[in-house]
């Protein structure tokens, strides 16, 4: 390689190399805003905004699914595996909801710990399989993901 | 001084193929041949993988038959972070050697990786509605693959806005290079951030969480992509190599052949 070329081999390799260097301090420094939502952990611990909208996300409590017979009212808990958080909802529900499943709520935080959610987004894990295989499974992978 | 006629050395050979690769008639003709067999590859590997992916492959135990939408989905994806790759290392190319076949590799990337990110974007929300019950939401994942196409849309942008072709080829090299350090964003972005997309399926050290049924149409279906994208890039390329030559004795010839 020519002394020209290797300079400019260098100078692409400083170039790329910089603007790495830039982008993870930038990604660094706003790590809290790039979370698209909080755990029930997060909450808990009083990191969830109080005066404004947020998302929390975690898996829904078999069993706590209650729906009003009424009305579309719902509420149900949300679990990190370590915290649980009370979500109340009034709409439809997304098909993939389910008990075990993941799901991201938008709302607000309620004084007595409720979340009242505007919004319920399902998440699904990055498992694909036929269902005699999800049945065959002793844990749903729904319930063990995260 | 006998020696001088014996065969060439191993970095002779490779300098030899080296600087042919790199000279357009060459490339020229040699794409030429290649491109019919590119095609009938291309067509084997998208019917079995679409045959496999919408008849063969079993319905998702959660998602049912809209699971197989990850048919277009996932190889559009994986093709538009690939492109961006083959684009920002024939800039680098480029501007290190300025061979300008590199000059013209790196151009015709980016309205195919432009195609294949909107793919992916638009198959994505398509797919995000029914499943997560909405159509775009501003998480990690989304966010710097929509980034992505801005990058596209950058390069062809700067390219169609200076007029000597030689010096817009290293413009857009250098922004193509900017660009590279999207790429570990989009594919980490998963895993770094809380975001509503799941975490790789395929694409891990781990063993792939997906059934064998499943995955053998996804990887067919991919390889087919990237042997379309082979395809184009070398029809553009060649569309480009014609463009810029025009006035060499080479291209002439061409011209009459095909019309006598």
């Amino acid at each position: 390689m020519t002394p020209v070329r290797k300079k400019r081999l260098w100078l692409i390799l400083a170039l790329v190399l910089g603007v790495g260097v830039s982008a993870a301090l930038v990604l660094q420094a706003f790590n809290q805003n790039m979370m698209f939502y909080y755990s029930p952990k997060d909450i808990k611990a009083g990191q969830a905004p109080a005066n404004h909208d947020f998302r929390v996300g975690g898996l829904v409590v078999a069993g706590t699914v209650k729906r009003d017979p009424s009305s579309l009212d719902v509420h149900f808990d949300v679990t990190d595996l370590t915290e649980t958080v009370t979500v109340k909802y009034t709409g439809i529900l997304p098909d993939l909801f389910r008990e075990g499943q993941g799901i991201i709520a938008r709302g607000r935080l309620l004084p007595d710990g409720v979340v009242e959610a505007a919004e319920v987004l399902a998440k699904h894990d990055e498992n694909y399989m036929p269902p005699e295989v999800a049945d065959s499974l002793p844990h749903k992978p729904a319930e063990e993901a995260q | 001084m006998i020696k001088t006629e014996a065969a060439p050395s191993n970095s002779g050979l490779f300098k030899l193929w080296y600087h042919r690769m790199a000279s357009p008639v060459w490339f020229y003709r040699i794409s030429g041949k290649l491109l019919p067999w590119l095609w009938a590859l291309f067509a084997v590997l998208l019917v079995t993988g679409l045959y496999g992916g919408l008849v063969t492959a079993p319905a998702d135990y959660q998602q049912g038959d809209s699971f197989r939408i990850i048919y277009v989905h996932v190889p559009a994806a994986w093709l538009s972070m690939f492109v961006y790759m083959v684009m920002a290392v024939s800039g680098a190319i480029a501007l290190i050697w300025r061979i300008k076949l590199a000059e013209m590799v790196l151009v015709s990337c980016a309205p195919i990786g432009a195609s294949f990110t909107f793919i992916a974007l638009v198959t994505g929300s398509l797919w995000g509605k029914p499943m997560w019950g909405t159509w775009w939401v501003w998480d990690a994942r989304m966010t710097s693959e929509l980034i992505l196409l801005f990058l596209y849309l950058g390069v062809i942008g700067l390219y169609s806005a200076i007029e000597d072709k030689r010096m817009a080829s290293r413009a857009v090299a250098i922004l193509a290079l900017v660009g590279i350090v999207n790429i570990p964003i989009i594919h980490y972005s998963v895993e770094w951030w809380n975001t509503l997309h799941q975490g790789a399926t395929v694409t891990k050290f781990d063993k792939p969480s997906i059934h064998i049924d499943m995955l053998i149409p996804l990887l067919l279906m991919a390889g087919a992509f990237k042997v379309f994208f082979a395809i184009s890039l070398l029809l553009r390329t060649r569309n480009e190599l014609l463009e810029r030559e025009l006035p060499r004795k080479w291209v002439k010839q061409l011209v009459e052949e095909n019309d006598g």
